[in-house]
């Protein structure tokens, strides 16, 4: 594979990773489950770019597009469903604060 | 060529601010943004059409979504609010920091970075004729938009004794 | 071509019962949807289904359907007792968006495609694990969704930078490109292994990233848990694993070691924590990762032996595993009790549940002639051939702890002294029996036939990997 590309690849990289690293700092330390939410958001995003970028440097754009499109409607399926389980857990609790779900002992 | 630097930082700072910034509206618009970037992003990488689908769906259709939820949630009290934002500023001050590190250590140490898009050979397939080739995604996408509207049905529902 | 129906008919079904007015809805549902999950038991051994389009369909892929009928079918016919017959179509739709997932994951070809329905399988399982709406379901349901978000994350990651090794995702293609490595960028290569095989452990919950594990299973609904740990998380989990490291990956020495490794860990950490549990359902959790853990030591062995016995083990622990969970559920069902530590001597009143979970157990800890002796005796054989000599020690060692435990179970549940308060409790109705008697002829006669179905069983897997 051409070296050009590869670092080419490694620099859209590089940002992805550093979005996948702002994602999980959200997710960990976060105490809103909304804000847990929008963290697992900026992954999406960042693997969305690593596809792009993927596609791009590979020469397959089409065949990534496809990919990014399913991706795009299933993760949109399944945050419909984690908002419906938040909205759940705030009818139950009248709160939204990670801390109050830890009732279960891991 | 250095558009696509500039641009990916744009991103990565949308980012940092919607994590770090304190009110939960000013989250969900900052996801929004970071979409919009992804979206200009996309369409400099010639990945128009995915780009107009991320627009539309990412920015809009989940802006809403959690635009929506923020609101059907209650308002913490004033008091609560500030001592929240306080405890916030402890525990997320690092992050822009140790983003910062990391990116242009990585990028100063280890590797030669390049931006500029090179010839890219791209292929002569016509969109149509790849959608045949993933008939089964297609399915699967329809049967998790099935799911997720059984999902509503069942999770949205209130229950009687609840009130 | 007629493995493809394992897909369209549930989907067609999903479009026409909703069509229906409810008052048929709720009558037929549930006989229909059994009806397919039977067909499917049928389906699977109708010879000379070797090409279907989608490709070639190997013993592995046979395995992991016929397994999904079976314990569908006991999910649907537990889930009378349990589900308000009001909510009984919204049921049965979710059931049926996973049994697609499921059927899509088994006859997937292609990296991207697998993606997909094992997302499908896993929103369906969240919406099943939320199912009662109470507090606990919500918590276990977020949890697992966190955990499943990032796994599917870390996987896509992984299927782009195959698309960039290998400019392709079909699964024949990757194998191919990525077995001449002279064209490769080495580290790449060893990157994208090590976040599949990441994505992969944390899907199937072995250690160290249980974490979602026993919360999911034990704040799940009955019939639920009975759906998830006989055979979802299977599914989505370690057939995926399977599939990719033998289809796509191929073995090396490194992913190896780490598989082995993982394997043993979850074997011997789940089987010790299982000993501290107080839940009955909790216990069955972690005693599901150990047996997991077995499963991936045979996959770790490298060879078409240790790979049969893994899926063997796949069989056996999804029907002992289903059979132990439906046990639990009547126990709950007739005593309200989770505690074991409250509970004594109740097989003198419920001897049926006694008697299958007996079985069960043994066939869990490897006893002869059931059918768990067959599987973990060809995985150990397989490490040993192998020269894998101390993680034949330590499976060895595992099945020691897994017939402790299950023993100590027994013992406080089921034997021992009945307590008064237990006096006027009833075996469980008709719709939990019928699957315990089901599940324990199946361990039986499983266990007594199993060497002679065996070599064919071995030979098919030696096909499959070597060519």
């Amino acid at each position: 594979m051409d070296s050009q590309l590869i670092s080419l690849f490694l620099s859209f990289g590089l940002f992805a990773s550093l979005l996948f690293i702002i994602g999980f700092f959200c997710i960990l330390v976060s105490f809103n489950l909304v804000r847990v939410l929008i963290g697992v958001e900026l992954l999406i995003k960042a693997v969305t770019l690593i596809i792009v970028a993927a596609g791009y440097v590979s020469g397959h754009v089409q065949l990534a597009q496809s990919l990014i499109i399913t991706m795009i409607v299933i993760e949109a399926v399944i945050m419909t469903i984690a908002v419906g389980i938040v909205v759940g857990i705030h009818r139950k609790t009248n709160s939204l604060d990670v801390r109050n779900i830890r009732n279960l002992k891991g | 060529m250095h558009l696509n630097l500039f641009l990916l930082i744009a991103l990565t700072i949308a980012s940092i601010w919607t994590v770090m910034t304190r009110s939960l509206i000013r989250s969900a618009i900052g996801l929004a943004l970071t979409s919009a970037i992804l979206t200009v992003i996309m369409f400099r990488l010639n990945s128009s059409l995915a780009a107009v689908f991320e627009l539309s769906v990412c920015t809009g259709l989940i802006s809403v979504l959690f635009v929506s939820v923020i609101s059907l949630t209650q308002p913490q009290t004033s008091k609560e609010i500030i001592q929240h934002m306080k405890s916030r500023l402890a525990r997320f001050w690092y992050l822009p920091i140790l983003v910062i590190v990391l990116g242009v250590g990585i990028s100063v140490l280890i590797m030669k970075l390049k931006f500029a898009p090179t010839q890219i050979h791209l292929e002569p397939d016509v969109r149509i004729i790849l959608w045949h080739l993933r008939k089964f995604d297609i399915l699967g996408q329809i049967v998790i938009l099935l799911a997720g509207a059984f999902g509503v049905v069942i999770l949205f529902r209130e229950s009687e004794k609840n009130g | 071509m007629h493995l493809f129906w394992l897909i369209f008919l549930p989907f067609l079904s999903l479009i026409i019962l909703n069509l229906l007015p409810k008052a048929i809805n709720k009558r037929i549902s549930f006989a229909w949807a059994s009806i397919l999950s039977l067909m499917q038991l049928v389906l699977v051994f109708i010879p000379g289904c070797g090409s279907c389009g989608f490709s070639v369909i190997d013993s592995l892929s046979l395995m992991i359907l016929f397994c999904i009928g079976i314990v569908t079918f006991v999910t649907l016919f537990v889930s009378r007792q349990f589900i308000n017959p009001e909510k009984f179509g919204n049921f049965v739709n979710v059931i049926l968006v996973a049994l697609i997932g499921m059927n899509g994951a088994a006859l997937a070809r292609d990296v991207f495609t697998l993606y997909v329905y094992l997302e499908i399988t896993a929103v369906a399982s969240f919406i099943l694990i939320a199912l009662d709406k109470d507090l606990l379901g919500f918590e276990g349901a977020f949890k697992y969704l966190l955990m499943s978000a990032v796994a599917s994350v870390l996987m896509i990651s992984a299927i782009a930078l195959l698309l960039i090794l290998t400019g392709s995702t079909n699964f024949s293609e990757i194998h191919l490109a990525l077995a001449s490595p002279e064209k490769n960028n080495v580290m790449l290569t060893t990157v994208t292994i090590g976040i599949y095989l990441v994505a992969l452990f944390i899907k199937s919950g072995l250690m160290p990233f249980h974490g979602w594990l026993p919360d999911a299973y034990s704040s799940a609904p009955a019939t639920v848990s009975i759906f998830l740990a006989g055979i979802v998380t299977k599914v989505v989990g370690v057939y995926a694993l399977i599939r990719v490291m033998i289809s796509v990956l191929g073995f090396n020495h490194a992913s190896q070691t780490v598989i082995l490794l993982i394997g043993a860990l979850s074997v011997i950490l789940g089987a010790l924590t299982c000993l501290t549990q107080s839940d009955f359902k909790r216990m069955l959790s972690y005693s599901s990762i150990s047996q997991v853990g077995y499963i991936i030591l045979g996959l770790g062995s490298g060879t078409p032996l240790g790979i049969a016995g893994a899926t063997l083990h796949i069989f056996n622990h999804s029907i002992f595993k289903s059979l132990l969970f439906v046990n639990s559920a009547a126990v709950e069902k007739q005593t309200g009790l989770r505690d074991i530590d409250k509970m004594s001597g109740l097989a003198q009143k419920m001897p049926i549940t006694g008697i299958s979970s007996i079985l069960g157990s043994l066939s869990a800890a490897g006893l002869p002639p059931l059918a768990g002796f067959w599987s973990k005796l060809i995985i150990i054989i397989a490490l040993w051939v192998s020269g894998f000599y101390v993680y034949s020690v330590i499976a060895i060692l595992g099945s020691i702890l897994t017939l402790a435990y299950f023993l100590l179970l027994q013992r406080r549940v089921f034997f021992g002294k009945l307590k008064d308060e237990f006096v006027n409790i009833k075996e469980a109705g008709f719709n939990l029996a019928f699957p315990m008697v089901l599940l324990s002829v199946i361990i039986i006669i499983a266990g007594i036939f199993a060497p002679l179905i065996l070599d064919k069983f071995i030979l098919s897997f030696t096909r499959s990997i070597g060519g």
